[in-house]
């Protein structure tokens, strides 16, 4: 018989090691220029850190960090600016805050108007808990009220399905 | 307990209509404004090539309401919108500023209101894009109403047609008008 499928070792085996490194390597891609870099490393990194939670404004389901966006380039260069200056990261993020509102924040803040956006989570916890609760007391509700004896044909096809058939 | 159970899901349903017929027919990519009822910010930009007269803060706080239009001429929504800007300037009997945002070179400005009519009170270039920001301009064309203390009253963004010229904006600015 013809075999369609038959696993070639060493192929599979460099296959399996091009997916791992891809895996392993893989790096989301940042937008983020050489030339707007800051030179110390530790206010580079606050900068990135901040960015990655600012929305950009135009693509708006990506942070600024991410985005190639005109815009999100202007951010990211004041958002070092700040830094530079000697602003604390809050300090930063409240600047940009002031001018485009708690919508260029990718973590909304809590506050009157998200509370419900919060609480979702554990109200639908609640809900869920609720279900099934009320799924087991229902069982259990059942459960007393023994069910029907099988009939006499029932009882028949049972011993049939069972009997050991003779081969 | 079965009563509930059938209502449920039909008040689910209702409360979810009533909060997508709410939504219909707004752009949910147009983002609320964190400067409505603030003072515009402080800026001073400088003029277009060959024109003496840019823009500052001080234009916006003369007792008068204004108006400020962000523009560019790489933009191509502002080139439909630019026929109603010039009806604005005719008809609202307000100054109207214009924020020259972000040319490549200050001189495409200028060939952009020479070749389309300049319509603006006065014009500054915003070539940083800074005073953009501290605008909170995230897409242009945006317009600004402010109002006679330099507040902002109210904000369009991306370009104004017949409709929103006539039943958005000129309302908005004759009821400040009136104070």
């Amino acid at each position: 018989m013809m075999r369609f499928f038959r696993p070639n070792r060493p192929i599979w085996l460099a296959m399996l090691a091009v997916v791992l490194t891809l895996t392993f390597y893989a790096r989301p891609a940042f937008a983020v220029n050489p030339d707007e870099m800051l030179s110390d490393p530790v206010l580079e990194g606050r900068a990135r850190e901040i960015s990655q939670e600012l929305r950009c404004l135009v693509c708006q389901n990506q942070s600024i960090d991410d985005s190639d966006a005109d815009l999100a380039h202007d951010l990211r260069v004041l958002v070092r600016e700040r830094l530079l200056a000697g602003d604390s990261n809050q300090q930063a993020i409240d600047y940009i805050v002031a001018r485009y509102g708690d919508y260029v924040l990718l973590n909304p803040p809590l506050k009157p108007d998200t509370y419900i956006l919060w609480a979702s989570p554990f109200i639908l916890l609640i809900l869920a808990a609720l279900a099934v609760v009320g799924f087991y007391r229902r069982k259990k509700r059942d459960g007393r009220i023994a069910p029907a004896n099988l009939t006499d044909q029932e009882r028949k096809r049972l011993d049939e399905i069972l009997s050991p058939s003779g081969d | 307990m079965r009563f509930w159970i059938a209502v449920i899901p039909l008040v689910l349903f209702a409360a979810l209509a009533g909060i997508f017929l709410t939504n219909i027919g707004k752009d949910q990519s147009v983002i609320p404004s964190a400067l409505i009822g603030k003072p515009a910010p402080e800026f001073s930009l400088p003029p277009l090539p060959g024109r003496d007269k840019g823009i500052s803060r001080a234009d916006l706080t003369q007792g008068h309401v204004s108006v400020v239009n962000v523009f560019a001429s790489w933009c191509v929504p502002c080139r439909a919108e630019h026929p109603m800007i010039k009806r604005l300037a005719a008809e609202a009997g307000v100054p109207v500023y214009g924020l020259n945002y972000k040319e490549k070179d200050p001189q495409d400005g200028v060939n952009w209101l020479d070749e389309l009519g300049d319509p603006y009170t006065a014009v500054g270039m915003d070539i940083s894009g800074r005073t953009g920001i501290d605008f909170g301009v995230y897409g242009v064309p945006e317009t600004f109403i402010i109002d006679g203390d330099g507040k902002i009253a109210y904000k369009q963004v991306g370009p104004i047609d017949a409709e929103t010229l006539e039943n958005v904006l000129l309302p908005k600015i004759r009821e400040l008008k009136k104070g």
